[in-house]
């Protein structure tokens, strides 16, 4: 198969862009990330990883690649299995047939990911697009050039329990639209993102969430060593390979520029703009986080959660502006 | 943010690898630049590294002293806790408990072995005993 490997900043994202573009629809990361409405933000207290709460700075697993297709009018298809052999088997199948599949995968068992990385994360996304001898060719979106992986490996990354399951998941592309209508699926994602943003109806979702964090950075108690966990794991949910909080918000001006050139709209520039300077504050959280936390006083809880709420202000009034161009283009 | 203040900072963390992240670049227009890494997101990142080593390590005088199976080792060494062992094994979380006391956990069947052993990645008779410490 002629498939070529590209890097992209998200899992998720990055394989939807290269599937699309390998079945004839060229579409850049961005603009597969802002038509799936991705962006998002939720504190998730009940969802524990180490003991820790989830952060979400973008959609659920699955929903980047199910809502594009669903916008664009791709046809995907998922499959689950219960038994190991049997995936094994459908996976060779379609690797024989040329075709390049979707798998999700937990990054733990990966193993030519970083030491450093390897954390027990279940939903990471990759590209299997041929078989060298025994060993599966991959496209991994987050490295630089394509992998490979034993049959044995990969198996277990797909199989692994626990939250966020994969149970096999692989997903191949049926059809795909011959043209897509840019200004309607534009603005219809950008209208569902600023509902998801600003309208989601509990309090730890969107603009509200990133609120609620912050009153819990602000009643944060315990050890300094807690805090400095809690803390950490922000950051971490927040930046590290397969997340990335500010990291989102590039791509999502990045959408927003490569939209405003589509339609030639200059709103659009400036809702860009302004969405690149909340993607800056985003990391200067993340920095005077690090920074409380490997200062020798006691961190300072004030100070974190009110460039928190920056963030969060920040961000609404980019979600409003794009919100009254919602109404005037429809 | 600039192409030109995307952080260079060769982080560990990437083991050599880079990351691609968006950024501006002379003219505004946004476009994927390379990575190699951030101080901030290491910092987090080995934090994360070195509580998980500080378990481990906490958890292997434990089953020196006799107070803990193995397993209780093993469990921080693969970078998993309690809640996270329970759902990878599919064991109920007092079994699991249970066999964190050594003189159950000797007289575990092979079966419930393998479990753990299939969820750390790791064959049954290496999990069953202390591994010496890294140099």
């Amino acid at each position: 198969m002629t498939f070529s490997h590209s890097q992209s900043a998200h899992c998720e994202s990055g394989v939807i862009s290269s599937l699309l573009t390998h079945h004839g629809l060229p579409i850049s990361e961005p603009m597969a990330f802002g038509l799936a409405n991705a962006l998002a933000f939720a504190y998730i207290p009940i969802v524990k990883l180490g003991g820790q709460p989830l952060i979400a700075y973008r959609l659920p697993p699955r929903a980047i690649i199910k809502g594009l297709c669903k916008r664009l009018g791709v046809e995907v298809k998922f499959h689950k299995f219960k038994d190991p052999m049997t995936a094994a088997n459908a996976l060779d199948d379609l690797v024989e047939k040329n075709v390049l599949v979707g798998l999700q995968t937990s990054v733990y068992y990966l193993p030519y990911f970083p030491e450093e990385m390897r954390f027990h994360f279940n939903a990471h996304n990759l590209l299997v697009y041929g078989k060298r001898e025994t060993v599966y060719q991959i496209s991994d979106p987050v490295f630089e050039e394509p992998m490979e992986i034993a049959p044995r490996d990969l198996n277990k990354a797909r199989f692994v329990r626990g939250p966020l399951a994969p149970k096999g998941l692989m997903y191949t592309i049926d059809s795909v639209p011959e043209r897509i209508d840019y200004p309607k699926v534009i603005s219809a994602a950008i209208a569902k993102n600023v509902k998801v943003m600003t309208g989601a109806p509990l309090p730890v979702i969107g603009i509200r969430g990133i609120h609620y964090l912050a009153k819990k950075i602000d009643k944060l108690n315990g050890s300094e060593k807690d805090k400095r966990l809690y803390l950490g794991h922000i950051v971490r949910m927040q930046e590290e390979i397969g997340t990335g909080g500010a990291g989102f918000r590039f791509v999502y001006a990045s959408f927003l520029q490569e939209s405003a050139k589509l339609l030639g709209d200059e709103s659009l520039t400036d809702a860009s703009k302004a969405m690149t300077n909340v993607g800056d504050t985003w990391r200067e959280f993340a920095l005077i986080v690090v920074k409380e936390c490997k200062s020798k006083e006691p961190i300072n809880l004030k100070r974190i959660s009110d460039k928190l709420r920056a963030c969060a202000e920040q961000e609404k009034q980019v979600w409003l502006q794009l919100k009254s161009w919602c109404k005037q283009s429809t | 943010m600039r192409a030109d203040d995307v952080p260079q900072d060769k982080s560990s963390t990437y083991a050599g690898h880079k990351k691609l992240l968006y950024a501006q670049g002379q003219d505004g227009q946004y476009q994927g630049v390379q990575s190699t890494g951030w101080d901030v997101e290491a910092t987090a990142t080995l934090d994360a590294v070195a509580q998980f080593e500080l378990w481990a390590e906490q958890a292997r005088s434990e089953v020196i002293a006799g107070a803990k199976s193995p397993l209780y080792f093993h469990m921080y060494d693969c970078r998993m806790d309690l809640p996270l062992l329970c759902q990878l094994t599919g064991i109920w979380r007092w079994r699991v408990k249970r066999h964190f006391n050594p003189r159950h956990f000797v007289r575990l069947n092979e079966s419930v072995l393998q479990r753990y052993a299939e969820a750390m990645d790791r064959p049954v008779t290496y999990i069953q005993s202390l591994p010496e410490k890294p140099e």
